[in-house]
């Protein structure tokens, strides 16, 4: 039920409660753009600058004292100062130097060298500072938070963050850790496609099965769901993480390159040049979407050249991008076991989405116009609000997602196996049982990779860890028990077992492409002066959830089960509440935890004079309630 | 609050693999819980999932003969109740075991969905110590032919029209085998049931094999 309104008596407002902050926000991270979204007073407002723009471009340029600016001013900047600024960063999250794509031999990134810190992640050099992707995105959520705070004059501090469907878990921790970076609780990391597929779903009261196809930037998903009053099932997703606009982008820089090199031969060109092309090659695509032909210029090596190009040639250039996007799109119907014909609707997401030929090229699979009514920039971040308002405020719809890719361990001679297949709903938990190879082996090492292929090295390693403390007994004895866990927001955890000591051994897991746990406390250190502030404030706020359980839980159990108690206990326990209640109100969280023990302490007698009634009725047949027959089913045999 | 703070339905306490009747503490209130129950009677904390059948966890007779229209529902009406974004606000151990509920609620609906994870799932829970043979090697020469058989023959198969017609022949044989599987259970043959899981297993396999097979054709064609 919602509290509209709280009424105190003078001098008993209670502390203002700064982490309980009533707000969560939606935000769309994108590779080109970003956009932030709140629900108010029942609707949900995709925040806007002065100039009315939602869109805040993903782009970040860095000063000479290390400061950020962001945005529409550091994508200006581009152009004259291209070695300051960086852009297109979502694509290097969670990956590694090999992930980055060049262009005529030329990196659109100064690239540092692996650092011996061990973990693969890209570092970037920019302006003299070297910088993790994380850090960069991390700068991009801290304007969004700026943006939305500047609008609703309160601080934010939680958010639900949305990412590619098809993003892998290194992706999707670095996405975490950079909220956290940022000062923003992440409640839930969210499917680019669910997002919109809830906001088109909601704002349409669409039923039955839908495709929602979100080419952007950087990332190509295709989801299909399942809209069922208030669920949104998802039966299949598929995609490309590194497949986008950008690639358009790139396909185009190339031929405008090749034709200077023609007219110039060849030349030598630095990172800034590459990304200059880039730009130029933004523009044309944009422009040939409304018209036929164009010329644009390069300017590199005090050289300016002048290309022409035509929507037939461009289409040419990024046939090969979009046939593969229709490629996986029919994986993905294979996948969830759907045709064409089974499809309600087609929903499109994404700023790619306007090309042409992608929408006709899509119309064609599906055979049907897609839905175009939606603003493909601002959906995302629609839902993503529609979420956060779901986690905190409370609703009656639901969404229930699945792993985009296997997850799997590798095994002898490089093979993998897979433990959780792609498209199964989560959360999930499977687990597998390993056993040792030598006589007296103590130790085993565990290879946790991700992807649909067979071997290893055509998968992406997630993690390598040790599990050490192993009985010596002889090959094949001992019996280890590895579980993979996949929370709600598609985040894994492993742990493992070992069965005849039946301890839960220390899994250290070391992250292929992520950040140690070093380098983000002292990222937090670095970017955060009130970090200890905000840890305080973030346990007192739990502290103050787990007493107002114990609460309830007291209040309910007297409600029940009153007679058990005389009136001298009933009046001691009401008055163990009441100094839960009066600490609740104050901020010291030591004090909050005391008055929670003294209160569990009081009630303890109670507690077991309820479980011996309990079992003397259950003994007696006297149940609280009674069984029914499970529901029975009489329907079909089998088959979807 | 929402669905959350209803009362438990009886449809998703019954348990016959736990004594009926049998209560334990609630971790929260610390009061009587019925073993196999999803929320406290008293105080309508979430309790860990515990052993339950998948049948009995989303509210099923067990029996092969699943309506997956009623699947749904049931799966969706217990997402509804367990799912951790209903808990997104409260305490971590609520949301840990919300977690825990609804991973057990997905291993139930993934495994009630698929006619072939039913059979295996069935098989076992009902013919553990009932088929002394085991239920998973089951050497059956006839079996084995026709399988080797229908491989040779799509390994042959070179255009996507005799892919297809495979495929067909697959699709079919897997409905019969779905069909004979229902009165296999429902006449308790258990042994029976055994084989037919088996060849279900083939038939799928060579169905996902048509299928990779008919796209490697038709990308070439293309």
């Amino acid at each position: 039920m919602a509290q509209l309104l709280q009424i105190h008596e003078p001098g008993q407002t209670p502390a203002p409660h700064e982490t309980d902050s009533p707000v969560a926000v939606g935000i769309d991270l994108g590779t080109t753009n970003s956009v932030v979204a709140v629900a108010e007073d029942g609707a949900i407002n995709v925040v806007r600058d002065e100039n009315d723009k939602a869109l805040v471009p993903s782009v970040v340029a860095y000063a000479a004292d290390g400061s950020a600016i962001v945005g529409e001013l550091a994508r200006r900047l581009l152009l004259d100062r291209p070695e300051m600024v960086v852009s297109s960063i979502k694509r290097l999250m969670g990956r590694g130097l090999e992930d980055v794509k060049s262009l005529a031999g030329t990196l659109p990134y100064d690239v540092e060298p692996a650092s011996d810190s061990g973990s693969g992640m890209v570092r970037l050099a920019v302006a003299g500072y070297t910088r993790t992707p994380v850090e960069v995105s991390a700068e991009i959520l801290k304007a969004l938070k700026e943006r939305v705070e500047d609008h609703l004059g309160s601080s934010v501090d939680r958010a639900v963050v949305t990412v590619p469907a098809y993003f892998d878990d290194a992706a999707r921790s670095a996405t975490k850790d950079a909220a956290r970076l940022a000062g923003l609780e992440v409640l839930r990391l969210v499917n680019e496609p669910t997002a919109a597929a809830l906001a088109y779903g909601l704002d349409e009261g669409a039923e039955g099965i839908y495709a929602v196809y979100d080419l952007g930037g950087g990332t190509f998903d295709i989801s299909l769901l399942r809209m069922e009053k208030g669920v949104f099932q998802v039966l299949a997703t598929g995609g490309d993480a590194a497949l986008g606009g950008d690639d358009f982008d790139n396909a185009i820089a190339e031929f405008f390159l090749a034709d200077r090199r023609a007219r110039f031969g060849d030349e030598h060109l630095n990172s800034s040049d590459a990304k200059v092309a880039l730009m130029s090659a933004r523009l044309a695509k944009e422009c040939l979407t409304k018209q036929k032909t164009g010329e644009w210029s390069i300017e590199a090596n005090d050289k300016t050249s002048l290309h022409v190009l035509n929507r037939t040639r461009l289409e040419k250039l990024i046939a090969p991008y979009v046939d593969r996007t229709i490629k996986l799109c029919r994986d993905a119907l294979a996948d969830a076991g759907v045709t064409t014909e089974d499809i309600n609707g087609v929903v499109l997401v994404g700023g790619s989405t306007r090309v042409p030929l992608v929408r006709r090229r899509v119309s064609e699979l599906f055979g049907r116009e897609p839905l175009a009514d939606i603003n493909p920039d601002e959906v995302v971040a629609v839902g993503a609000a529609l979420q956060a308002k779901a986690l905190t405020v409370g609703s009656d719809m639901l969404l229930l997602d699945v792993t985009p890719l296997s997850l799997g361990l590798e095994t002898m001679g490089g093979i993998v196996d897979k433990i959780v297949p792609r498209n199964t709903p989560i959360p999930v938990a499977r687990a597998q049982e390993f056993t040792t190879y030598h006589d007296g082996q103590t130790a085993i090492s565990i290879h946790v990779l991700q992807g649909e292929r067979e071997m290893v090295d055509q998968c992406r390693s997630l993690a390598h860890f040790e599990l050490h403390g192993i009985p010596p007994m002889v090959a094949g004895a001992a019996r280890i028990r590895v579980t993979f866990a996949v929370d709600a927001d598609g985040l894994l955890t492993v742990s493992a077992r070992e069965h005849s000591t039946g301890k839960e051994q220390h899994v250290e897991v070391k992250p292929s492409y992520g950040l140690s746990e070093d380098e983000m406390a002292r990222m937090l250190y670095d970017s955060m002066q009130h970090a200890g502030d905000d840890m305080t404030r973030r346990l007192l706020a739990e502290t103050r959830v787990e007493a107002k359980r114990v609460i309830n839980a007291v209040e309910a159990a007297m409600a029940a089960d009153g007679d058990l108690l005389d009136d001298q206990e009933r009046a001691a326990i009401g008055k163990a509440v009441g100094i839960v209640e009066s600490t609740i109100a104050g901020n010291d969280r030591g004090a909050v935890s005391a008055a929670v023990e003294g209160l569990e302490h009081a009630t303890k007698e109670f507690a077991e004079r309820r479980m011996d009634r309990g079992i003397r009725r259950a003994l007696r047949g006297h149940d609280v309630r009674e069984f029914d027959e499970p529901t029975a089913t009489t329907g079909e045999a089998g088959g979807e | 609050m929402h669905d959350i703070g209803t009362k438990p339905d009886d449809r998703l306490s019954a348990s016959v693999d736990v004594a009926i009747g049998s209560v334990s503490p609630c971790w929260s209130c610390r009061g009587p819980v019925v073993n196999g129950d999803v929320f406290c009677g008293t105080c309508d904390a979430v309790q860990p999932p515990g052993q339950l059948d998948h049948f009995r966890r989303l509210g099923l007779k067990p029996g092969f003969n699943v309506d997956v229209a009623i699947l749904n529902r049931l799966y969706f009406d217990c997402q509804r109740r367990l799912h951790p974004d209903r808990f997104a606000s409260r305490t971590p151990r609520e949301r840990a075991l919300s977690q825990q509920q609804s991973t057990s609620v997905n291993e139930a609906y993934e495994t009630l969905r698929d006619p072939l994870k039913r059979a295996d799932y069935l098989v076992h829970l009902q013919g553990s110590g009932v088929l002394t043979e085991g239920c998973n090697l089951v050497a059956d020469q006839e079996l084995l032919t026709e399988s080797l058989e229908l491989r040779e023959l799509l390994a042959e198969a070179e255009t996507i029209a005799e892919v297809a017609a495979l495929e067909k022949r697959a699709a079919n044989d897997i409905k019969s085998c779905i069909d004979d599987l229902s009165r296999a259970f429902a006449d308790v043959r258990l042994e029976q049931a055994c084989r037919l899981t088996t060849r279900l297993k083939y038939l799928k396999k060579l169905e996902d094999e048509c299928r990779v097979r008919r796209a490697c054709l038709s990308d070439r064609v293309s």
